[in-house]
């Protein structure tokens, strides 16, 4: 990357962030805009990919709601963003998780990651 | 008419005042050296010359040298004149120095630039045609085909000016109405909403 780039860049990203890759379950604070109310709405699921690089840094979470799969986009670097709690920390095998969208019941589990 | 000359930097993304990202173009504008005045008297038109980019003196030539010598400056790589400057521009001197901070952010500016060369092209890519035919039902060689280029024994010729294939890219372009979302007058940096015409590192000129 152009090193003038990066240095612009730098000052967009954030680092309070916790670490989490594919597989981790997370639930995502985000701020929501109403008219002139900002209010707070949590989002828990699976990150099944994290893409890009940068500024442009986004991930896909995905959860089951009322027996219907949900995902949703987050940027990365938002400054909605309230914060990321990393609930369990999930063993795969690979960075995007996408098979899981083909899975039903005990097959869509993800394993938990013994340290 | 005011601007700077400059180099295309290339584009990222920020997040804005409201948290929207907002897809960028970085610039690196000025300082511009004024070169010359021209004025109705003197020249016939008025125009304010400017100079950017220092060049080695190997590189450049003793006319170039000179001309900069006159503004009390070295040698520079890139001249462009700025016409009909209002009057409050047309006082610059000879020498005078602007940067980037004759712009402000939330300004919209235009931006010229060279596009990118494409080579000779199909008038497919090149005009946006439709192409004739299909890819099935017996058809082989017609898809991206121009179609009928005139009618027959009358005109008996093919107009001027029909769209056909040929060099595309390279134009002279203009990019008009850009926001100016951040200057950064240390670095001499510029970033402007939205795309650019031209490679990464060709020159643009900048104008209010």
């Amino acid at each position: 990357m152009n090193p003038i780039i990066k240095s612009i860049t730098q000052e967009y990203l954030r680092s309070d962030l916790p670490s989490f890759k594919a597989g981790d379950r997370v639930t995502v604070h985000y701020k929501i805009k109403e008219g002139n109310k900002e209010r707070i709405q949590q989002f828990q699921g699976d990150v099944i990919q994290r893409r890009n690089s940068g500024t442009a840094e986004s991930f896909t979470v995905r959860k089951i709601s009322n027996g219907v799969g949900v995902e949703r986009i987050f940027p990365m670097n938002s400054p909605y963003i309230e914060k990321i709690e990393v609930n369990r920390r999930g063993k795969v095998r690979r960075a995007r998780i996408f098979y899981l969208r083909k899975t039903v019941g005990k097959a869509s589990r993800i394993k938990e990651k013994r340290s | 008419m005011e601007g700077l000359i400059g180099k295309k930097i290339g584009m990222t993304s920020i997040y804005d005042a409201n948290g929207r990202s907002v897809a960028c173009t970085v610039i690196e504008a000025g300082p511009c050296v004024v070169t010359q005045v021209k004025t109705e008297k003197t020249d016939g038109y008025s125009a304010i010359q400017m100079a950017w980019g220092d060049v080695k003196e190997k590189h450049t030539n003793a006319a170039i040298t000179g001309h900069c010598a006159k503004a009390n400056t070295s040698a520079k790589r890139e001249f462009f004149e700025f016409r009909n400057p209002d009057e409050a521009e047309a006082s610059a001197k000879q020498g005078d120095v602007f940067d980037v901070n004759i712009f402000e952010e939330g300004q919209f500016v235009d931006i010229i630039g060279t596009s990118k060369g494409k080579g000779f092209q199909g008038v497919v890519k090149r005009h946006g045609f439709a192409g004739v035919g299909e890819s099935t039902h017996g058809q082989h060689n017609r898809l991206r085909a121009p179609g009928s280029i005139g009618a027959c024994s009358f005109p008996a010729r093919v107009f001027k000016g029909m769209r056909m294939a040929g060099r595309t890219g390279g134009d002279t372009v203009k990019a008009v109405n850009l926001q100016v979302l951040r200057i950064m007058p240390d670095q001499h940096l510029l970033l402007v909403k939205g795309s650019v015409p031209g490679h990464n590192g060709s020159i643009v000129i900048v104008e209010r």
